[in-house]
């Protein structure tokens, strides 16, 4: 488990308009060159100071690719920012005002309390 | 000594700036509302004549991030930015332009960790809506210099509601022993019970009704003790998966004391409780009450 990565993906991708919309459109390829090039990136600095250890696991690779927003809930991924980055990929989908938040809310209406950890 | 004028305690409401700007005819039933709702409470502030605001939030994961976590953070600079392209692109919000209280701020770090807190600070910080929100519906004129207070309400391990509390009573006999002739405000925002990115977002009320009920009546009431006899860390969780954010109205109640507020007033809305709370602490100092 790796919820940190998780979360590093969609803070990532959610706050550059670019990497939003490739993950939109080609999910697949995006994960792919963001776990290459992001995912040990330290934020605060340059690219030579790479944090070397941190990996996805299969399981939270296959949920990125998927748009698997249900399976990042029941990982632990922090849900404001799944939420965030959804919004902005799919509102769009959707005529009614918040139509997407509310199909998003129906995919979860199996969820219990009290909800997976978000503790990183 | 400088005067603690006015504390306003309140939601903040990303879509508010939006809706307020909608002609009637586009705007949704219950906007009109809102904004008499917003602007009845936007002259408790104007009537403090405040000089300079002291503004509690809580980044949203916009600046402030996992690999490096403050618990409580202090703005220290002459400028701030404000709103990031996120929040533009989700709420409409437009970027803004702040100017800093450096004095303040130094007195509030330097006193802050001297009396127990071990303040973060910050020499460059983009505010977010946790701290824009109360700009646009209290001061839209945006005319007076803050001094933004961040709190960690959003990534565990949380502080607890009691240190919440806590920093509030401090931040409260910091303002009080500040040696300045300026009128301070304090403004901070939280909210009531919230579900984001979960099965009970985006209801037609917020999450737990009940819950808001009650919090409404302790924040109204000054009842910090009630408050907290109630509210922890775990329980926060089951009015809603956003729910820690009430943890900052507990902050501002820490500032006012066990003191009932002298304005209060609340809207149910879609998604979540609005709350709207003010008081003044010398109402000697306030115009139209001065005896």
């Amino acid at each position: 488990m790796s919820k940190y990565l998780l979360n590093k993906f969609l803070y990532t991708v959610d706050r550059d308009a670019e990497l939003t919309e490739r993950y939109r459109e080609d999910p697949a390829a995006l994960v792919a060159w963001w776990e290459s090039e992001l995912a040990g990136k330290l934020l605060n600095s340059i690219d030579a100071e790479q944090t070397t250890w941190l990996r996805l696991t299969d399981a939270e690779r296959e949920a990125l690719v998927a748009h698997d927003q249900v399976a990042l809930f029941e990982m632990g991924a922090h849900p404001f920012l799944t939420l965030t980055l959804w919004i902005a990929m799919f509102e769009r989908d959707f005529d009614e005002p918040l139509g997407m938040q509310l199909d998003y809310a129906a995919k979860l209406a199996h969820v219990e309390l009290p909800y997976p950890a978000i503790d990183t | 000594m400088a005067q603690l004028v006015a504390i306003l305690a309140t939601t903040h409401h990303p879509f508010y700036y939006r809706t307020s700007q909608l002609a009637p005819e586009e705007a949704p039933p219950f906007a009109a509302e809102w904004v008499r709702k917003v602007e009845a409470y936007r002259e408790t502030l104007t009537r403090a004549n405040p000089d300079v605001l002291v503004m509690v939030g809580s980044d949203h994961f916009h600046q402030i991030w996992l690999d490096n976590m403050p618990q409580f953070l202090v703005g220290k600079a002459p400028f701030y930015d404000g709103n990031w392209e996120n929040e533009m692109r989700e709420f409409g919000l437009p970027k803004l332009f702040f100017k800093g209280h450096e004095e303040l701020s130094a007195y509030m770090l330097r006193e802050g960790i001297d009396k127990g807190f071990d303040l973060a600070f910050s020499n460059e910080l983009r505010v977010d809506h946790s701290v824009t929100c109360p700009i646009f519906t209290v001061r839209p004129q945006n005319d007076l210099p803050i001094v933004p207070i961040y709190t960690n309400i959003f990534a565990p391990p949380l502080p607890r509601p009691e240190r919440f509390v806590a920093l509030g009573r401090t931040i409260r006999e910091i303002i009080d022993a500040w040696p300045s002739d300026l009128r301070v405000a304090v403004i901070g925002t939280g909210h009531l019970s919230l579900e984001l990115g979960g099965p009970r977002q985006f209801g037609p009320h917020g999450p737990d009704p009940e819950f808001d009920a009650r919090a409404v009546e302790w924040i109204g009431n000054g009842d910090i003790d009630g408050c907290l006899s109630e509210v922890t860390l775990d329980s926060l969780h089951a009015p809603g998966n956003a729910t820690h954010g009430f943890m900052d109205f507990m902050l501002m109640m820490g500032i006012a004391g066990h003191v009932k507020a002298d304005y209060a007033d609340h809207l149910d809305l879609f998604h979540t409780m609005e709350a709207y709370f003010t008081w003044y602490p010398n109402p000697q100092l306030i115009e139209g009450t001065r005896s």
